[in-house]
């Protein structure tokens, strides 16, 4: 582990400014995946701005949608009334991920920010184009059982290990961001992105930023909702396969879809052929098994992941018969 | 009085007492090694090879030399020669391995991935770690091969099996002779490397006090081999080394070797001149403290068409490092479990670039039983049988191996009382066939375990003190089972005084001798030792009793001890122990002894047995699967604590079904090192995959096996398990998983 400096930041412009000195430092929320990354040696920042003192952790109905600081737990969103209440599918997801006592201290901006749990990525002395860009990409001929089977590249197969942020990119959330140049706000979908030829990007905040909240917008998604992930123990286990499912239908039919995969992209991934091909159709067992098809369309297996080409189509037909009612 | 006769738990039956130590370890005021406040304190931290084979050419420690607050950075480069190290002799040797063990600093030899070659000594652990990440070895990369398939040629008959007729091959009657056999099957079986992992971490505190003697507060379940290793290492009398261990956060075999880290962190005190700390960290726990070897097994089964066995053969190839052989019992089992007139083994080792595997719970057996219990529920298949009546079919009414009668054996009892507790007879064989309401695949499997029931020397010494309180000593280790619970519990029994009133001290190489905690014989072995001492001490008493005066004429022999208290057949003596020491004006009474097993290892074989039933739900779509009941059935002799031994059945259970359906450390063969080194990526189960767990003993005493009647639970509980879980997703979705573990990607 490197030494760094450590300060704390009161406001989310004095964080802001720390950063703009000093453009290699790193925010510091939860810390439960920054400070391991540290400890191994996979990145090593010379400078720690800790923001937990920032007010950022509240959680409110505004009146298009959902309001969540960036720094509320994950335990205290997923467990908030206004979230159970409007968007249960986020509670689920956030639930299904990493374990209780992560979940106390992980944040909502923090866990957009989670680096992947590539193996390669996570052991220095392994090649890593996202790690250290140029030195190859480790998992592509290795050991892949965790990898992409979607929108991956030559120079990265690696996953985005987030629960949350695959009900997130279901639920079409907003992202609120500050920065040196002021505020903005980026669709949920559009904040993660595919590796390309530049897999050390995970996102695209750009230097200096600071994600301050997130915004759901208010939706007919409250009861025919699902996150089911498939995983290798009950807890404390990133998903092999996820699929974050809401269903609004109404007689039988499906006047709205959004659906989300997690543990096969590098971005949380929205199958939106599949989503179109749902919608107008009958809740049904026919259905279901279409739209899987759909989504499975472009998808590509490794050596040792090529079990997910079946697990997805799966998994999103039991996800959407649960989150339908249907037996 | 012969030992043999001492009259144990006739009374009363011995529930549960609670742990002597319970409230210590839930408190936090247990010390476990790492814990020791020791003034002057450094801290050592490891620097590990970050190739696979070759030679370290050049190191540069100069930074890490000027590093604020370092002592010391020591690699082969400069460290202090090891005076055992020069003669030839082996003192990081373990008991079964040939080679040369693994000499620490030495040499400039790269035998795997995450070898040390440096360590790092400086005045806080943080300083050390920073430190450490600033030393740079330079490596001239060798070829090198980690991978078991690519190299499975290479498999060869251990040394040991050499020397011997046929390379150590068994044989019984005739060879293969399941290939003509009416009904057979014929299978490969895989397990995986899988990674001890206790709780605690491998960890050694090493102090000099002179020139010439050490203290070592080490993690370990063997006293007397750290004190042994140490001094033959260094060069000192035995005596002038002190190991202290008095709690042990689990270890499951992997401390029951001198491994070198414990050599390097005693060189580097000595180096230092003040104490040195070394915790080994998790991803170093994968590759120096041993592991349970990659295995490959393949068994062939014939039956009759009626389901008696005609032939057994077990062929198994194992993994083991390029610098020692390391071997264990894999295909043992396939020799005594079952009767059957032909039996053939074959066991190879195949030596990788990686680092020397080492028992791990149920050692060789646990992944031998794997294979011989998942052949047997296959042939159950074929024959249409259930599995357990094929088992009756086949019981060993006496050990067929060694044609001796058994000790005790309640195997037949197991069966019936777990199956009768899991509803067995009440399932569907035909698999597939059983759905949950919710449309889940429920399948029920069951294997069978067995283990030597061992008993070797041990020595405990008693003292007595005038207000009637006693202390137990003995050199053993309580690595999780309760074992001082158990001797006070059997001290109590035949001192007929309250358990308040005994303490039993473990954990320091100081005590009397006793050997290393494996191989599920602690009970056996030092509550042996436990038993000699206080029926020794009763003896004392007695006669201290009777004296010189008027009681002269009353024989020992007419004596009982009862409650405390020594009565004559005639009631002329009727006397509290205590006062016999008052009495005699005695402040304490010593007795130290010895018990060992003797002339009836000769005479009958000695095992456990135990029989694990498994119930799971298998998710038809994403293969998922969750246990969802367990029951164990145990026949371990008279069980001592129902509570402790249960909770060792409990552990042995949870260690079989991550065996089954999660362990595997997996290495990259291109880089020759594991990439899932860690807790969160290496998994075991977390408490939401474990169900509520039925332990079962049948609790009946063996007559032959020492004086409590007591034989070992620990590595039942876990053989057999994986078999039992295996066999019980065959019955939910009729996939036959035959590598470990069944992850849901093989099901799906």
């Amino acid at each position: 582990m490197n030494q760094f400096q450590y300060v704390r930041a009161n406001t989310a412009k004095t964080a802001i400014g720390a950063l703009a000195k000093d453009p290699s430092a790193a925010f510091l929320a939860g810390g439960t995946n920054l400070i391991d990354l540290m400890k191994n040696g996979v990145t090593a920042p010379p400078k720690l701005v800790d923001i937990n003192p920032i007010p950022l952790t509240e959680i409110k109905k505004q009146s298009n949608g959902l309001y969540i600081g960036a720094l509320a737990t994950n335990a205290d969103v997923a467990d908030h009334k206004l979230v159970l209440q409007n968007q249960p599918l986020l509670s689920l997801a956030l639930n299904a991920g990493a374990s209780a006592q992560l979940r106390n201290v992980a944040t909502i901006g923090g866990n957009m920010m989670q680096r992947t749990r590539c193996f390669y990525f996570n052991n220095p002395d392994l090649p890593c184009n996202k790690r250290q860009p140029g030195s190859g990409c480790g998992a592509l001929e290795g050991y892949n059982r965790m990898h992409a089977i979607f929108g991956a590249s030559s120079q990265c197969v690696a996953v985005n290990p987030s629960d949350m942020s695959v009900a997130l990119a279901a639920l079409d959330a907003t992202v609120l961001i500050s920065g040196p140049k002021g505020d903005r706000r980026v669709l949920f979908t559009d904040f993660h992105r595919l590796p390309g030829e530049h897999p050390e990007k995970d996102n695209n905040l750009m230097k200096g930023e600071l994600i301050t909240g997130i915004e759901i917008p208010d939706n007919a998604f409250s009861k025919n909702v699902h996150y089911l992930k498939v995983r290798d123990r009950s807890s404390y286990a990133f998903a092999l396969v996820s699929v974050a499912a809401a269903l609004n239908i109404k007689n039988n039919t499906i006047k709205e879809a959004q659906l989300a995969m997690g543990g096969v992209a590098h971005k949380p991934w929205r199958p939106t052929e599949a989503e179109k091909y749902l919608v107008g159709k009958p809740a049904n067992e026919a259905t279901f098994k279409q739209a899987a098809e759909i989504a499975m369309q472009n998808a590509k297996g490794l050596k040792y992941n090529s079990f997910k080409l079946k697990m997805s189509p799966n998994t999103i037909i039991e996800a959407l018969r649960t989150a339908s009612g249907i037996a | 009085m012969s030992l043999m006769d001492t009259k144990f738990f006739d009374s009363k039956a011995v529930e549960g007492l609670d742990r002597v130590d319970g409230r210590l370890k839930v408190t936090g005021a247990a010390r476990y090694s790492a814990e020791f406040p020791i003034p002057k304190l450094t801290y050592g931290v490891l620097v590990t090879s970050t190739v696979a084979g070759g030679k370290i050419q050049s190191m540069d420690a100069k930074k890490a030399e000027k590093a604020p607050g370092v002592l010391a950075v020591i690699s082969h480069f400069n460290a202090p020669q090891i005076p055992g190290y020069s003669e030839g002799s082996n003192p990081a040797k373990g008991q079964t391995t040939k080679g040369q063990p693994l000499r620490i600093f030495s040499d400039d030899t790269i035998y795997f991935y995450g070898q040390p070659v440096a360590l790092v000594v400086a005045d806080t652990l943080e300083r050390a770690q920073f430190t450490a990440g600033l030393v740079q070895a330079q490596y001239q990369k060798t070829s090198f091969q980690t991978g078991f398939d690519a190299n499975v040629s290479s498999a060869d008959f251990p040394s040991q099996a050499k020397n011997r007729n046929s390379n150590g091959d068994y044989l019984r009657g005739e060879a293969d002779a399941y290939k003509t056999a009416p009904v057979k099957v014929e299978a490969e079986y895989v397990i995986p490397t899988e990674v001890h992992n206790p709780m605690e971490l491998q960890s050694i505190i090493a102090v000099w006090d002179a020139p010439d003697k050490v203290t070592v507060y080490d993690k370990t379940q063997s006293l007397k081999g750290v004190q042994g290793t140490i001094a033959q290492a260094f060069k000192i009398p035995v005596e002038n080394v002190q190991v202290v261990a008095t709690y042990v956060g689990g270890a499951f075999g992997n401390a029951l070797r001198t491994w070198p880290h414990e050599i390097a962190a005693v060189m580097a005190a000595q180096k230092v001149g003040r104490p040195v700390k070394l915790v080994i960290s998790r991803d170093q726990m994968f590759t120096m403290v041993g592991y349970r070897p990659y295995t490959w097994q393949k068994v062939g089964l014939g039956a009759t068409a009626d389901g008696k066995l005609v032939g057994i053969s077990h062929e198994a190839i194992s993994q083991t490092s390029t610098y020692e052989e390391f071997t264990e019992g894999t295909v043992n089992v396939s020799k005594f479990l079952y009767a059957c007139p032909n039996v053939n083994t074959r066991y190879k080792i195949l030596p990788l670039n990686v680092s020397t595997p080492t028992w791990m719970r149920g050692p060789g057996e646990a992944s031998g039983a794997f294979a011989l219990d998942c052949a047997m529920d296959e042939l159950a298949y074929q024959l249409n049988l259930d599995p357990i009546e094929l088992r009756l079919r086949n019981h060993a009414d006496t050990d067929p191996e060694r044609n001796l009668p058994w000790s005790s054996k309640y195997l037949k009892e197991c069966y019936q009382e777990a199956a009768d507790r899991i509803g067995w007879f009440k399932r569907n064989p035909k698999p597939r066939s059983m759905k949950t309401e919710d449309g889940m695949l429920i399948g029920y499997g069951m294997g069978t375990g067995s283990f030597s029931a061992g008993r070797s020397a041990a020595t405990a010494s008693i003292q007595m003190l005038a207000d009637g309180t006693y202390t137990i000593q003995c050199a053993t280790t309580d690595i999780g089972p309760g074992t001082a619970t158990a001797m006070v519990q059997i001290a109590s029994d035949v001192l007929q005084v309250p358990v308040e009133k005994i303490k039993f001290q473990l954990g320091n190489s100081s005590f009397p001798k006793a050997p290393s905690q494996g191989g599920s014989s602690t009970v056996s072995t030092v509550g042996s030792a436990v038993t000699a001492v206080c029926v020794s001490l009763k003896n004392k008493l007695g006669e201290l009793a009777i004296g010189q005066g008027e009681a002269a004429s009353v024989k020992p022999a007419d004596l009982t001890f009862a409650n405390g208290q020594i009565t004559s057949k005639d009631q002329s003596i009727k006397i509290a122990y205590a006062d016999v020491l008052k009495k005699h004006s005695l402040p304490t009474l010593d007795v130290t002894e010895e018990s060992k097993s003797g002339d009836e290892r000769r005479k009958y074989s000695f095992y456990s047995f135990s029989v694990h039933f498994v119930e799971v739900n298998v998710h038809p779509a994403t293969g998922q699967v969750k246990v969802k009941r367990v029951v164990s059935c145990a026949d371990a002799g008279k069980i001592i604590n129902h509570k402790t031994a249960g909770s060792q059945v409990i552990g042995g259970a949870i260690g079989g079904i991550g065996m089954a359906l999660m362990e595997e450390a997996v290495i990259d063969d291109r880089f020759g090192r594991y990439v899932n080194n860690n807790l969160a990526d290496y998994h075991v189960p977390v408490h939401a995959d474990i169900p509520a767990i039925d332990a079962v003993f049948i609790d009946k005493k063996d007559p032959y096996i020492n004086p409590m009647g007591s034989k070992g639970v620990g590595e039942i509980s876990l053989i057999g398990m994986a078999a039992a879980v295996a066999n019980a997703v065959f019955h939910a979705t009729g996939k036959r998983v035959r590598d470990l573990p069944i992850t849901t990607d093989k099901l799906v």
